[in-house]
């Protein structure tokens, strides 16, 4: 199965046309539909397979008809996994991670690079992501407050019936614990040199980078 | 479970990858797929028609009959194909459902169809998309209140063996019941008619006699009317008193419109019998009698439209009272104005304002009456002014009003109707979430269940007994419980979560300790792993073979009695789930067999007996006593919880 559709080329050619008109761009947007490349290209920038990609492409089309994930749907979609809390600010830094030429949507090819580098990649390149979720402002360095920001999305998405009870400091003990762990020379800043080597030196990370391994 | 995005489930799993650094224990272990055939097309043959469509669109909605295992029921060995004996037609809109994740309702169908073939597949109506939702209540409100109405009609006729006073108060309200509540209807009807002519004949004169000028009838013949008079409100009153018996609440009857109708219908004549001829109180006796003709709206029992007018204005109080006011603002307007134009010229009817209001009125209402006439030039401006806003503002609203009261009427019980459905349809909603949530505790309880049994040894039957879940189910649980890992905080719900609240607010530890508790409860809670490699950390300066605290819940004896069993053996994954439901006659066997297990408490629950400042309690406990493994039982700690219940032993034991 191409993936492939016939669209109404129309669309894409008038999305690049109009450039002058604003009423009709603020049409358009609203109207975007996105064709990913083509079955082979993908195969060759990731490392699924064609059947593979087949099934992911029909999942995300199916959920996202027009072929791109805004942040709202995103959100949405990630919350229904976690009935219990609020999982709206991890997405949003999820989406940031994911969204890597931060258009403001994540099309199937960011998604589906993503999730080779999360499924198939080396651990390095996992740990590579990682820092790149919990580094924000995306400037080299994680501090401690991009951190706590990071740890208090993930406590958010506990919601409040949790035992033992969340306290307001336990993300901040959290992080303290994190920094103790990570930052060598104590700077106050995780670079992703301290944070690579930190977590390779780390059994339970190194072995739970290896745990969805299987998932597709 | 993420019905309807179960293909963003491994997504969802992957982006966990996040969490891991940040984590300071190990993760459980992902449930396998052992499953290892690709998807599959399916062919669902309904009632001759073929439709088909891929496994997974069908596993998105685990809850529902084609996305559970109920449908090999269906299977056909011969065809290899699912056969399903149902209308092909709704089962369309039933396919889409699992497609789109929206369930529409066709209107061509049958509502009661519909909700069958909804029920047969296990689809709840209440998820029926916004498009189509109000449609379908509406639809099968309607269809509620015919089967109803035939039902009545039904009992109705079935009904013979009520008591006298049921009777009595069904032929009241429905009078074709039988023949004796049919006479009685009318002959309250005729006399309900017979009074109010009377009472207007009353004052007609009759005629002159030679001595006196005309005379009112009323006075004439005052016998004859009295005894009229008396006649109908001895009825009234007779029936009064039988409604009042034969009703089947009385004090809801009392306050009722019509009984105080009845009421205020004949209470004039008996307090003009109580009064005497007394002339202070004539006068006030002759108001009274004013009230005879609210007996004209005892009518309103023998006509129906008489009601649904009454009803309707009530309802549409609002839009009359609004139009009142409007007319009200442009009368003191306009009435202001033609007395300060008129106010020149003499002999004018003007007087004053209010005087001027009965002009404006009949001015504006294009009455005309000519009583009162304005004489200035500027006066009949203002005046012809007044007559022509009159007609706009008179002639406007009065359409509006009158259209209004069938659109608002609907209205109202449309909106009333909608939000009575919204909050039904969200408790629904919402139990169905809170179930997806309770499912993940129970998978757990069921998962340890399974753990338990296996550790034992034991290969019971209860065994078999446990639901097995689906791979999509037990890896939304691998997901969450990766979660709890992260934050080394558990899912409880809500019950637990405000027990454990009040049991906190009610501990009388001295004040340090919970605070220890605080501190040590994110990571002592968690298997207290990571401490290995963080020895200078003062919260994780447990030494390696800690015991874990546990955690108790309250609840029957087969609620979940948490425990947290650490293996020795870090690289182990047998015992990294840290959660067993445990009765007390197991621990010996569970102590004996599983050599790995370093410490165990456990909580004899003596209904009702929660103590989760467990942690508090043995945090620093343990931490000056540490155990090494194969240790026997430490000493027993007893421990009484602050709040006045029943003693909860702890005991420890190997």
């Amino acid at each position: 199965m191409e993936a492939k559709r016939v669209e109404t080329v129309s669309a894409r050619v008038d999305a690049a046309v109009s450039s002058t008109d604003s009423v009709e761009d603020e049409l358009e947007l609203s109207a975007v539909r996105h064709r990913p490349e083509g079955l082979e290209q993908l195969e060759a920038q990731t490392r699924f397979s064609r059947k593979e990609l087949q099934i992911l492409y029909r999942g995300f089309k199916n959920e996202c008809p027009s072929g791109v994930v805004n942040e709202d749907t995103f959100k949405d979609i990630y919350a229904q996994f976690f009935p219990q809390g609020d999982a709206s600010t991890y997405a949003h830094f999820l989406f940031n991670a994911f969204d890597t030429d931060h258009n403001g949507s994540v099309s199937f090819e960011d998604f589906v690079m993503g999730l080779s580098i999360l499924l198939r990649g080396t651990v390095q390149e996992k740990l590579i992501w990682a820092f790149n979720l919990y580094d924000i402002n995306k400037d080299g360095y994680i501090t401690k407050e991009e951190m706590l920001d990071i740890m208090k999305a993930i406590y958010d998405m506990m919601g409040k019936c949790t035992y033992p009870v969340l306290k307001e400091e336990t993300p901040r003990q959290h992080v303290e614990v994190f920094f103790q762990k990570m930052d060598k020379n104590k700077d106050g800043v995780v670079t992703i040199d301290e944070f690579i080597d930190c977590c390779q030196n780390d059994e339970n990370i190194m072995r739970s980078m290896h745990l969805f391994e299987n998932v597709l | 479970m993420a019905t309807g995005v179960a293909a963003w489930l491994p997504f969802a799993r992957a982006a966990a990858i996040g969490w891991m650094p940040v984590a300071n224990c190990p993760m459980p272990i992902a449930p396998r797929d052992n499953s290892k055939k690709q998807d599959e097309l399916i062919i669902l043959n309904v009632s001759g028609r073929r439709f088909q469509t891929w496994r997974t669109t069908l596993d998105r909605y685990p809850d529902t009959l084609l996305g559970s295992s109920e449908k090999d029921f269906f299977y056909n060995e011969e065809t290899k194909e699912y056969f399903f004996d149902r209308d092909p037609d709704a089962f369309r809109s039933i396919l889409n459902f699992y497609r789109t994740g929206k369930l529409h309702y066709p209107r061509h169908e049958c509502i009661s169809a519909y909700d069958e073939e909804l029920t047969f597949f296990g689809i709840i109506p209440e998820i029926i998309g916004d498009c189509c939702y109000e449609e379908y209540k509406d639809r099968k409100r309607e269809n509620l209140e015919r089967l109803q109405d035939d039902q009545e009609e039904n009992k109705d006729l079935k009904q013979s063996n009520l008591n006298f006073r049921e009777t009595m108060w069904r032929a009241f309200e429905n009078p074709h019941t039988s023949t004796l509540a049919l006479v009685f209807y009318y002959v309250t009807g005729f006399f309900i008619a017979i009074s109010v002519i009377t009472n207007v004949v009353e004052t007609v004169p009759c005629g002159s006699t030679t001595n006196q000028k005309d005379m009112p009838c009323g006075e004439r013949y005052t016998v004859a009317f009295f005894c009229i008079d008396t006649a109908c409100v001895m009825i009234f009153t007779v029936e009064y008193l039988m409604r009042l018996f034969a009703a089947p609440s009385r004090y809801r009857f009392m306050r009722s419109v019509m009984s105080i109708i009845d009421v205020v219908a004949i209470l004039p004549y008996y307090i003009g019998l109580v009064m005497t001829n007394n002339e202070d109180v004539s006068g006030a006796f002759v108001t009274l009698r004013v009230f005879r003709v609210f007996r004209i709206f005892k009518f309103s029992r023998h006509s129906q439209g008489l009601r649904i007018l009454g009803y309707t204005l009530k309802s549409c109080a609002s839009e009359l009272g609004f139009l009142l006011f409007s007319l009200t603002m442009a009368i003191i307007i306009f009435a202001t104005v033609m007395f300060y134009a008129e106010k020149g010229s003499s002999s004018s009817k003007f007087t004053s304002i209010p005087a001027s209001f009965w002009y404006t009125i009949v001015t504006m209402t294009t009455l005309g009456y000519g009583d009162m006439v304005p004489k200035t030039i500027a006066g009949k401006i203002f005046g012809s002014i007044c007559s022509l806003s009159g007609v706009l503002v008179i002639a406007l609203p009065v359409p509006v009003i009158v259209s209004n009261f069938s659109r608002i009427y609907h209205q109202n019980q449309r909106a009333d109707k909608r939000r009575a459905q919204k909050k039904a349809r969200l408790t629904r909603i919402r139990i169905a979430k809170s179930s997806s949530a309770n499912a993940f505790l129970q998978g757990k309880r069921n998962g340890l269940i399974n753990e338990l049994l296996e550790l034992t040894g034991t290969d019971n039957d209860d065994q078999k007994l446990i639901r097995t879940i689906s791979l999509l189910e037990s890896q939304h649980h691998h997901l969450l419980h990766c979660l709890e890992k992260t934050t080394a905080h558990e899912f409880v719900d809500e019950q637990m979560y405000e027990q454990n609240c009040l049991e906190t607010a009610l501990q009388t530890y001295p004040s340090h300790s919970p605070s220890i508790a605080s501190q040590d409860s994110p990571v002592v809670s968690c298997c207290g792993c990571g401490a290995k490699r963080n020895a200078p950390l003062p919260n994780a300066s447990l030494p390696p073979a800690n015991p874990i605290p546990t955690h108790h819940h309250q609840g029957p004896l087969q609620e979940l009695s948490a425990l947290h069993i650490q293996s020795r053996d870090p690289l182990s994954h047998t015992t990294s789930r840290s959660k067993l439901n445990l009765k007390t006659d197991d621990s010996n066997r569970i102590n004996c067999k599983s050599g790995r297990i370093t410490t165990a408490i456990i909580s004899l629950p003596t209904p009702p007996a929660l103590t989760p400042d467990g942690d508090g309690l043995h945090g620093p406990l343990q931490r000056r006593v540490p155990l090494p493994p194969g240790r026997p039982a430490a000493p027993s700690i007893q421990t009484t919880t602050s709040s006045a219940e029943t003693n909860i032993v702890k005991v420890s034991a190997l």
